[in-house]
């Protein structure tokens, strides 16, 4: 789908991204310009906009917009970019790999099995520090062959020692990318960072949101300042052979080094929320303050479940909602001081960890509870695999249960698959 | 061509790696950074020359040098030259650093061939040098797409009834001409001058060149170390591993020997070839014999070269 200018959605025309007029921002200090995008379109345009060095990416379903539109800013002038276009995504993660190792921010983008296929070099984006940062458009894993949207792709790289972030909608997706740069580059972190957005509900749906002007984003986030750079001035042998002796030191420090990106992402959070009025952090909650019981979820299905959770609170139900803004380095903490008041929570899977005990979130989440005494009732909802669409009506009924839950103490179903023909 | 006394004394390459004596691999890298004509960055596949000249915390390489993985180091350096021009644009650097992939025959001829492939036809301006010492040695001698009919390895050993490896070398260099870039050669470390100059023609063409260099490998070869250099000639000489250029698609002939040695004088200082002289494969020897004849015939004609 390729759109000169602007969009029609009914009741206008919604200018196209960066053509809008200009809005206010209740608690912004920047002038804003309102526009339309998808997910795709506006992770397309913050790269853009925070002046990417090389891009080096493979197109696959449904990413593609992404590459497209880059491929537009390139072919058309407005951007300094070297765009590489490689023959594979292995290729893509390795081009990255050498770009950021030379000094130049980088920016690419995948999903799916082409996530899969970088898995490998991942290891090394985050063992060598290299600050890169990937648009991953979650789409569901072979086989059976499936294009639509689910969380199997990251899941399975959620250890590769990348920073995880996970946007709801379009407006997330465009500023978690800005920030995202901010936070790799920092000089204490130098670790590559993943902006995930759901395939087609998120990447491919036209939504209004608020872009910054050029000059705000620059200013937000000036050029690279690499620690340190595969340079001939500065001769040095980068990825050589650790025996025992040292892997395991180098191992330890990168873990260290994600585990304080921590007060990095908070501080660029709160830098951004000053500049845009939109303020981010690990996570959001709703109506924790009296909750008894509560879904977690990652991505756009975080919407659908705080419009429930605002119906039921409505008609009385002491409900909540958390949404995980950072998923790796997993905020353990500031999750179990969010849910310590909880009688019952119902976490939400996109993904299915073959063969464990929970899905993934799930088993972070009973980790992080493990010897801190509190007690709260954890189900675990596998749901929306391959794309399988999650209704109001289905977030109600996981409401149902954990509401039944934290009234009875009891778990009926350790792990549930929600929607699925058994 | 240049004169070895002209060649430049300072080794960028520094002795006290870990690599075998008689390591042919090693003796192609110190002469390839002969070449070298200013700020050069290496880019290194795994393999026997990035596991032994690394060791944290060590190194042998006086150039920036980078390894990350076995099959895209074509890949990691295009992104080491897109960063460099695009900085250079920037006004955030200044100046050409020239590029050189390193692989040996696993790292190129198989796991590697796509993202070489890549780099070939995007048109980056990189030198790409395979060293072929005919095996995955750094594993412990299995066979590779560069493995020669009848070679043992640990993986194509010499059997009773399968006398070493099967199916013929890949011709590497018809693969990288065939993407259409302007520079291809194979050379010999026997020959190293002509090597020498062949890595200095490369680095000065702009865009993609490949250097395909055989360099014996005597653990592998089973071959006395003393004998490297000597066995990187035979190869050339008895017809096995011809050296020639491939410019601008055009091939030519770097020598032409007048008469060529035997292939069992060869064959006879490695262990690896030992078995095919035994008389129960007589008719392997003499299959080898013939495509190897044939395989030198084909070259000499597009080289434009007479035939007997």
């Amino acid at each position: 789908m390729y759109r000169k200018k602007g969009v029609f959605t009914g009741e206008g025309v919604i200018p196209y991204a960066g053509e809008g007029s200009t809005v206010t921002v209740e608690g912004a200090v920047c002038t804003q310009v309102g526009c339309a995008y998808t997910g795709d379109e506006a992770v397309a345009y913050a790269a853009k906009q925070c002046d990417v060095d090389v891009v080096a990416a493979y197109p696959i379903t449904p990413q593609t917009i992404i590459v497209e539109r880059f491929s537009d800013y390139v072919a058309n002038g407005e951007v300094d970019t070297k765009f590489m276009h490689v023959e594979s995504e292995h290729s893509a993660m390795s081009a990255c790999v050498g770009a950021s190792l030379a000094g130049a921010r980088v920016f690419t983008s995948t999903a799916s099995q082409g996530l899969a296929l970088m898995h490998e070099v991942m290891y090394l984006a985050s063992g060598l520090r290299t600050p890169i940062v990937m648009g991953v458009v979650n789409r569901a894993l072979s086989a059976p062959i499936n294009i639509h949207g689910d969380h199997s792709d990251m899941m399975g790289s959620r250890d590769c020692g990348w920073i995880q972030l996970f946007a709801e909608n379009a407006q997330e997706a465009y500023d978690l990318t800005i920030q995202a740069f901010k936070i790799a580059e920092d000089q204490t972190v130098q670790l590559p960072v993943t902006v995930n957005l759901d395939g087609f509900t998120v990447s491919h749906a036209t939504e209004s949101m608020k872009s910054l002007a050029d000059e705000d984003v620059v200013r937000f986030l000036p050029p690279r300042k690499p620690v340190f750079k595969v340079d001939p001035s500065t001769p040095m042998s980068v990825g050589g052979m650790a025996l025992p002796e040292y892997y395991y030191e180098v191992k330890r420090q990168q873990e260290e080094a994600l585990r304080l990106s921590k007060p990095v992402v908070k501080r660029v959070s709160k830098e951004y929320g000053d500049l845009t009025g939109r303020r981010y952090g690990f996570m959001e909650t709703y109506g924790l303050e009296d909750a008894q019981a509560a879904i977690i979820s990652l991505g756009s299905t975080c919407g659908t479940v705080r419009s429930v959770a605002k119906r039921l609170r409505a008609k009385g139900k002491k409900v909540g909602a958390i949404k995980l803004w950072m998923y790796r380095p997993f905020p353990t903490e500031e999750l179990v001081s969010a849910i310590k008041g909880l009688k019952a929570l119902a976490v939400m899977d996109k993904a299915i960890s073959f063969g464990a005990p929970y899905g993934a979130l799930c088993s972070d989440i009973s980790a992080s509870l493990q010897n801190t005494g509190i007690k709260v009732k954890i189900l675990n909802m596998i749901y929306g695999l391959g794309g399988r669409d999650i209704p109001p009506s289905t977030i109600e009924r996981a409401y149902k249960d954990v509401l039944q839950t934290a009234k009875t103490g009891k778990v009926k179903e350790r792990v549930k698959f929600l929607d699925v023909r058994e | 061509m240049v004169a070895p006394k002209d060649l430049p004394k300072e080794e960028l390459y520094a002795p006290g790696h870990r690599l075998c004596a008689g390591c042919g691999p090693s003796i192609s890298v110190r002469l390839a950074l002969k070449a070298a004509r200013g700020p050069t960055a290496v880019v290194n596949s795994t393999g026997c020359v990035e596991v032994s000249t690394t060791i944290f915390p060590y190194t042998a390489w006086r150039i920036p040098w980078v390894h990350t993985l076995f099959e895209n180091t074509p890949a990691v350096a295009s992104g080491l030259e897109y960063a460099y021009e695009a900085l250079e644009k920037r006004g955030q650097r200044k100046g050409k650093v020239d590029i050189i992939a390193l692989g040996g025959d696993g790292g190129t001829f198989d796991i590697g061939i796509q993202a070489l492939s890549g780099m070939l036809e995007r048109g980056h301006d990189i030198v790409y040098i395979c060293y072929d010492n005919e095996a995955y040695m750094n594993t412990g001698i299995q066979r590779s797409g560069a493995t020669p009919r009848g070679a043992a390895t640990t993986t194509s050993p010499a059997g009773k009834v399968i006398p070493g490896k099967r199916g013929n070398k890949k011709d590497l260099a018809a693969i990288c001409a065939g993407h259409g870039i302007k520079y291809t050669a194979t050379a010999s470390i026997g020959f190293f001058i002509d090597y020498i100059d062949k890595v200095k023609k490369a680095i000065e063409i702009d865009g993609p060149a490949v250097v395909h260099v055989l360099a014996p490998c005597p653990l592998g070869w089973r071959s006395n170390p003393a004998d490297t250099i000597k066995l990187a000639k035979m190869a050339v000489q008895t017809g096995i591993f011809p050296i020639y250029e491939i410019v601008d698609g055009k091939y030519k002939m770097s020598l032409k020997p007048g008469t060529l040695l035997p292939v069992e004088e060869y064959f006879k200082l490695q262990g690896r070839f030992s078995h095919i002289l035994k008389p129960e494969f007589k008719d392997e020897l003499e299959a080898i014999k013939r495509e190897i004849a044939e395989n030198y015939k084909r070259i000499l004609r597009l080289a434009g070269e007479q035939v007997a």
